[in-house]
C-alpha cells in the first residue's frame, strides 16, 4: 500500500468576536492510501467540509490552519507551498467535487469551457486538443452525446447531468486523489446510486483514490474501504467498514445508526440523538459528546484519546478501557 | 459574448427597449455615413449677409448667424457626442472595473484605501471637478476632454464592480474553480468579470446618457468641444443670443440631446430588467 495523502493533528481555526480564535476543525488525522475510499461522516457543523478544503488550502479567510497541523501529499509537505507551486497541485493531485452542482458551475461558461479550463491550466495542450479531451470526459462520466454537450450552459442540464459534468471537471487534470464533499446531497436518490456508482467505476479504472465525504452512513455501506466518523471538529471512531458495520462503538456512532431505518431485523422505533450538535466556537470540555451521552460518566470530563477497540477499529471514548479488545 | 447577444435580443423584445436601439442604432449610422449626403457643416452659405436663414428645403434645420447648415452640424455634432461619450465611458468602465476587481478580490488594505479614495471622490461633484480643470487652459483638446470625462467616471462604477466581486467570490463555482488550479488571472477575468458583466453593461449604458449631458453642458458653458467643431451643446451657445429670431439654430440640436438621452436611458433600464432575475 501507498501511502497518498497523511493527514496529522490538523487544525483550522477562526477569529471569535470575543476574541482569541475557535476551531471547528480541532486535531483531526487520517491517510489515505493509493486506491481506497475512506468515507468521512459527520453532521453539518462537525468539520468536515472545511477538512477537505483545507487539503488544497481553500480554507476561506479569516479561518486559517494552524501551525502544528501536517498535511503531506506523497512526498509534498502542502502547508509548505506557496503561489504557483500550490496552484499546481490543486486540480492536478487533488481533484474535488462540490456539493451542489447548480452553484460550482459557472452559470455563464459552457460546459466545455469550464472542462478545457481545468485541463489547460495544468497540461501544455492546444484548444484543439483540450477540447477533444473534455469530450472524452464527459463520455467517460456517462453523458450522452458528449460532443454536443460540451457546448450547453450549466442551466441547460439537469442536477444529475451538472454532477457528471462537475466530475468531469474534477477529473480533468488526473487527480491522484478526488475528494468528494456531498456529491450526492443535492440529488434524487435515484440518480445518487449512479452518481456514486460512477465515482467508485472511475476510482477502479483510474486507480483514484477517494475520499467520500457525507453525513449518510446508509451511502457509506459496501462504497468506502474504511469509515471516519467526525463529531465536533475530531475524528470520534475509524475503523474498516464492514468492521465499523458490524460493530459500530463510539456512542454517537452508535447513535447514528440507531437514527437510521434498518431494513432487516425486527422493526423498533427509530432512536433520534437528544439534544443538537455543539456550536464550533463552544465545544464542550472533556469528551465533546458527552452533553449528548447516554453512556457518558465520571471520566468523561476528561478528553478522551483515540483507542483501539478492534482490528484497525479506533475510538474516542473512555469506555474502550474497559472493553477487551476484539481480534 | 453568447450572453451579450441575449441581452441584446432581451433589450430587444420590450417596446421601449426596441425604441431606444432602434434610435441609437439610427443615430450611430447618421453620424458615420451622413456627412457624405449633407453640406460641409463648415461652409458659410451667405458670405456677405450672414444671416441665419429658417427651416427650407436647401437646409431642413436652417442655417446660423455664420449661415451654416444646421442639420449638418447636428449630424456631424452626433458623431463629437458619440465618440466623446463613447470612448470616456469605455474609459471609465475600464477603470472602474479595474479598480472595482482588485479591491474586491484582494480586499484587506488595499481594499480598504481604495474604497476610502472612491468616498472622498465622489464626494466631489463631478460638474465643478471638471470646470475647475477646464477652466485652466485656453484650449482643451477633444483627446484632453475625453480623458478627463473618462477619468473621473469610474468610481461608482468600481463600487459596483466591487460589490459584485464581494457576492461572487462567496459563489462556490468561484471556489470551485480555484479548488482545481485556475490561475489568478482566470479566477477574476472569467470567473468573476464575466459574471458581473451585467450590471457593468447597465451602468454603461446609462453613464453614456450622462457623459452626452455632461459633454454638452460643458460646451454650452464653452469649456467642452471647441469651435469650429460642432458639438450639440456647443450649437445651443450658438444660437442663444438669437433665441427668438432664430429658434432652430438652438432646438434642433437640444432635441437630438434629449432624444438620445432618453434612448440611452431606454436601453439602459431595458437591460438592467433583462439582468434582474426578479423580472420587471
Amino acid at each position: 500500500m501507498t501511502r497518498v495523502l497523511d493527514v496529522r493533528d490538523l487544525r483550522v481555526s477562526f477569529p471569535a468576536t470575543a476574541g482569541g480564535r475557535f476551531h471547528p476543525v480541532d486535531g483531526v488525522s487520517f491517510s489515505l492510501d493509493r486506491g481506497e475510499t475512506l468515507a468521512l461522516v459527520g453532521e453539518s457543523g462537525s468539520g468536515k467540509s472545511l477538512t477537505s478544503l483545507a487539503l488544497v488550502r481553500l480554507v476561506p479567510p479569516p479561518g486559517r490552519v494552524d501551525p502544528g497541523s501536517a498535511i503531506r501529499l506523497g512526498d509534498t509537505d502542502v502547508l509548505a507551498l506557496e503561489g504557483e507551486a500550490l496552484r499546481r497541485i490543486r486540480g492536478r493531485r487533488i481533484g474535488m467535487v462540490f456539493q451542489d452542482p447548480m452553484t460550482s458551475l459557472n452559470p455563464v461558461l459552457t460546459v466545455g469551457d469550464q472542462i478545457t479550463e481545468g485541463i489547460r491550466a495544468h497540461f501544455p495542450v492546444s484548444k484543439a486538443d483540450a477540447r477533444e479531451r473534455a469530450r472524452a470526459l464527459l463520455q467517460e462520466v456517462g453523458i450522452a452525446d458528449p460532443a454536443g454537450r460540451l457546448h450547453a450552459y450549466p442551466h441547460q442540464l439537469s442536477g444529475g447531468m451538472r454532477q457528471r459534468v462537475m466530475i468531469a471537471i474534477a477529473l480533468a487534470a488526473e487527480p491522484e486523489i478526488l475528494v468528494a464533499d456531498e456529491p450526492t446531497t443535492a440529488l434524487d436518490v435515484t440518480v445518487q446510486a449512479q452518481i456514486l456508482e460512477l465515482l467508485d467505476e472511475l476510482r477502479r479504472s483510474r486507480g483514484m483514490t477517494v475520499l467520500l465525504i457525507t453525513h449518510d452512513l446508509g451511502i457509506v455501506a459496501g462504497r468506502a474501504d474504511r469509515v471516519a466518523v467526525m463529531y465536533a471538529g475530531q475524528i470520534v471512531e475509524e475503523a474498516p467498514t464492514l468492521e465499523l458495520f458490524a460493530h459500530p462503538s463510539h456512542p454517537y456512532t452508535q447513535g447514528l445508526f440507531a437514527s437510521v431505518p434498518r431494513i432487516t431485523g425486527p422493526v423498533t422505533r427509530l432512536t433520534p440523538i437528544g439534544g443538537t450538535v455543539p456550536q464550533p466556537t463552544a465545544w464542550p470540555t472533556g469528551c465533546r459528546f458527552r452533553p449528548r451521552c447516554p453512556k457518558a460518566f465520571a471520566k468523561s470530563e476528561l478528553p478522551p484519546e483515540l483507542l483501539t477497540v478492534g482490528p484497525e477499529h479506533r475510538m474516542r471514548c473512555w469506555l474502550a478501557e474497559g472493553t477487551t479488545v476484539r481480534g | 459574448m453568447r450572453a451579450a447577444a441575449e441581452a441584446i435580443r432581451a433589450v430587444w423584445r420590450t417596446p421601449r427597449g426596441r425604441a431606444g436601439l432602434t434610435f441609437l442604432v439610427f443615430l450611430v449610422l447618421l453620424g458615420l455615413v451622413g456627412p457624405l449626403f449633407l453640406p460641409d457643416p463648415f461652409r458659410q452659405f451667405d458670405l456677405e449677409g450672414l444671416a441665419s436663414v429658417a427651416p427650407t428645403m436647401d437646409h431642413p434645420f436652417g442655417t446660423d448667424q455664420l449661415s451654416r447648415d444646421v442639420l449638418s452640424r447636428v449630424v456631424t455634432g452626433a458623431r463629437i457626442s458619440l465618440a466623446v461619450a463613447g470612448l470616456a465611458v469605455g474609459l471609465s468602465v475600464t477603470l472602474g472595473a479595474g479598480v472595482g476587481l482588485v479591491a474586491g478580490y484582494w480586499g484587506g488594505l488595499v481594499d480598504a484605501v481604495v474604497m476610502r479614495f472612491v468616498d472622498g471622490a465622489l464626494a466631489v461633484p463631478r460638474l465643478f471637478l471638471l470646470l475647475l480643470v477646464l477652466a485652466v487652459p485656453d484650449r482643451v483638446p477633444l483627446v484632453a476632454l475625453i480623458l478627463l470625462i473618462g477619468t473621473t467616471g469610474w468610481f461608482a462604477t468600481s463600487r459596483l464592480v466591487r460589490a459584485e466581486v464581494l457576492r461572487l467570490r462567496e459563489e462556490s463555482f468561484v471556489r470551485a474553480a480555484e479548488a482545481l488550479g485556475a490561475s489568478r488571472r482566470r479566477v477574476i477575468f472569467r470567473h468573476l468579470l464575466v459574471n458581473a458583466a451585467g450590471p457593468l453593461l447597465v451602468a454603461a449604458t446609462l453613464g453614456v446618457g450622462d457623459v452626452i449631458l455632461l459633454e454638452a453642458g460643458l460646451s454650452f458653458l464653452g469649456l467642452g468641444v471647441q469651435p469650429p467643431t460642432p458639438s450639440w451643446g456647443g450649437m445651443i451657445l450658438d444660437g442663444r443670443p438669437a433665441l427668438e429670431a432664430a429658434p432652430w439654430i438652438s432646438i434642433f440640436p437640444g432635441v437630438a440631446i434629449v432624444l438620445t438621452v432618453l434612448a440611452t436611458n431606454l436601453v439602459g433600464d431595458a437591460l438592467r430588467d433583462a439582468f434582474d432575475p426578479r423580472g420587471a
